[in-house]
């Protein structure tokens, strides 16, 4: 059934249809139970009437049930043509993940789960349902990627890599060689998502551990700490070499800073450049509500992309990037009032986007799977807000972002959604799916992972 | 903006005459007024991280229903409000990364107390009320 449902991001109206199905219905009233027996004669009423509705308004789908979901398309929304089906379900926190040429599938999880914690997935039957799992690495972490023969995994502190036989299987999955060791980890922003170049380099964010640099961490009205020295060791990326062992700060270079943190990165092949998703600052009314009211700091300040090269400064903790006003504007906590902008000029967002969504996957489409204008566009999955109170949450979606020549070229659109089970989530603990991590298959499709629930998603495109 | 500024010292004034009057009708409701203005505590310096229904972020900001955190010892839960809490422990089975701040220098004692009030008998917690006296006992301790 599909209803078309609007929504105000950053003064534009975004119209989309919404995809509802029984099974989110059921789900919905099964949340009240005490109502149930009362619901019931009720529940057959708007269903019945719901299914009048779809018969005379939508077309039928083509789309093939998914695996494990009565729902179509998994119960996710995607432009024409494209359909969706789950993969894998309740794997764990599926962070992020990476599809093997034989289209066979990893998943690092956030915490290990029975002692793994990564996950290997192989769809025998090949009935799109990949029903054969092991697990290895018993370490939590967020990133995993194939390059050169390796598998290369993090947890919060390290990077390890595991050598790959001909079908890309790990040979021998307890003795991992550690590339990276010794990244801080004090807690805020510590997941160590990489990745790779094409000369041998790896770049690794280090997420700083604190919200803004104040004195003390999300203290009302604290102040920045002076030459914030929280950006010595992290708030940046950092260089190493794919290939070499036990490489510590010292061996890496300090490739750029500035960034408060990044979870989603890739390496886009027609600039030849890396680009980072930075998650921007929270609370900006909670902690200085004499500049901010809630509306303002449930939008500010922009979840930027950023293209960076060697020596690059985004500007955390001085200024923050104002998608509305088009400008760097001086932190609250280095003296800013949401209007001044700083003396030093730092590095622009490539494109900006509304506050809070939390970008954690970004992908840079090669495939030939998807039509012509996803070719080299940047997919972002936004793991969806939690600082926008007493506003409804946002995100919880995956966008694309067309590409010209390695730049953005055009809007950003809103490519699959619905993750969340629900219209509106106040609350993320009752969103049903979040979507995390990006990875493309062999064959042109898009994996999407969700780190609540686990489940793992494919999205393909025919004609 | 104003209106938050009038708001704090409004609630106190609130909480402390209907405590007063409660009192005086041989402590019937003595929850409920605190509990009011907790829970105006609670949407202005709280319900961004652990949200309106006491459910946190999973992974982030810990949950306040039906944890011991909160239904357990006073002291402790005073004393996470007025020094902050980052400990790595878990909560519920789950571990969370973001630091809870110190407020000592933000609430005063009977906001903590009703706020607290409001936390302990609310999302489906039903624990005892927390009393300006104890806030302000633990709060002379530490010094």
């Amino acid at each position: 059934m599909i209803f078309l449902s609007c929504f105000i991001i950053q003064n534009f109206y975004l119209c989309y249809p919404i995809n509802f199905s029984v099974g989110m219905i059921t789900q919905t009233l099964n949340n009240f139970p005490m109502k149930k027996n009362f619901l019931l004669p009720l529940l057959i009423v708007v269903i019945g009437g719901m299914a009048i509705f779809s018969f005379t308004t939508s077309r039928s789908s083509d789309t093939k049930q998914s695996p494990g979901t009565n729902a179509p398309n998994a119960g996710l929304t995607l432009p024409a043509g494209f359909s969706a089906s789950i993969v894998a379900d309740n794997t764990g926190e599926a962070r992020h993940i990476a599809v093997t040429k034989e289209g066979n599938l990893y998943i690092k999880l956030g915490s290990a789960k029975k002692g793994n914690g990564i996950l290997y997935l192989t769809d025998p039957g090949k009935d799109g349902r990949y029903q054969n799992q092991t697990g290895f690495g018993d370490y939590g972490g967020t990133e995993v990627g194939l390059k050169n023969g390796y598998l290369y995994a993090s947890s919060n502190t390290d990077i390890y890599r595991y050598k790959l036989n001909d079908k890309d299987e790990v040979a021998d999955p307890n003795n991992p060689e550690k590339v990276v060791v010794g990244l801080l980890d004090r807690g805020e922003h510590n997941s160590k998502s990489f990745i790779f170049d094409n000369d041998g380099n790896l770049y690794v964010n280090v997420g700083a551990y604190s919200n803004s640099c104040q004195e003390q961490d999300r203290v009302p009205g604290s102040m920045g700490m002076k030459g914030c020295p929280i950006l010595d060791s992290a708030g940046g990326i950092w260089q190493f070499k794919m290939d070499k062992q036990d490489q510590h700060y010292g061996d890496g270079v300090h490739y750029a800073t500035g960034l408060r943190n990044v979870v989603g990165l890739d390496w886009n092949q027609k600039d030849n450049a890396l680009f980072v998703m930075q998650h921007g600052r929270d609370q900006l009314h909670d902690l200085f509500p004499k500049y901010f009211d809630d509306k303002t700091s449930s939008i500010l300040p922009a979840e930027g992309m950023y293209e960076i090269h060697k020596g690059d400064n985004a500007g955390w903790p001085y200024i923050y990037y104002d998608q509305i006003q088009h400008k760097q504007i001086l932190m609250p906590e280095y003296g800013g009032n949401g209007k001044k902008t700083a003396n030093k000029k730092y590095l622009d967002p490539v494109m900006a986007f509304p506050g809070h969504m939390a970008p954690d996957g970004l992908l840079f489409y090669t495939g030939n799977q998807f039509p012509e204008k996803y070719k080299n566009g940047a997919f972002i999955a936004f793991h969806g807000s939690w600082n926008r109170s007493p506003e409804p949450q946002a995100g919880y979606f995956v966008v694309f972002v067309p590409f010209k020549d390695g730049k953005p070229n055009g809007k950003w659109e809103v490519f699959a959604n619905g993750f969340a089970g629900k219209k509106e989530v106040m609350s993320p603990r009752s969103a049903e799916h979040r979507p995390c991590g990006l990875a493309q298959g062999p064959d042109g499709s898009l994996y999407v992972s969700d780190d609540s629930k686990g489940t793992i998603y494919k999205i393909s495109y025919k004609k | 903006m104003i209106l938050g500024f009038l708001f704090v010292p409004f609630a106190l004034l609130m909480s402390n005459t209907s405590k007063e009057v409660a009192r005086e009708n041989n402590s019937f409701n003595t929850i409920q007024p605190s509990k009011a203005a907790g829970e105006k505590v609670f949407k202005k310096y709280c319900i961004t991280c652990h949200m309106a229904d006491g459910g946190g972020v999973p992974h982030m900001n810990p949950p306040l229903i039906q944890t011991s955190y909160v239904l357990g010892d006073k002291e402790d839960l005073i004393n996470i409000v007025l020094n902050g809490f980052d400990k790595k422990v878990e909560i519920e089975g789950e571990t969370f990364t973001n630091k809870m701040p110190p407020l000592k220098t933000i609430l005063k004692d009977q906001q903590i107390a009703d706020v607290l009030t409001y936390v302990r008998s609310s999302f489906g917690n039903k624990a005892s009320a927390v009393t300006v006296a104890e806030v302000k006992a633990v709060r002379s301790k530490n010094k």
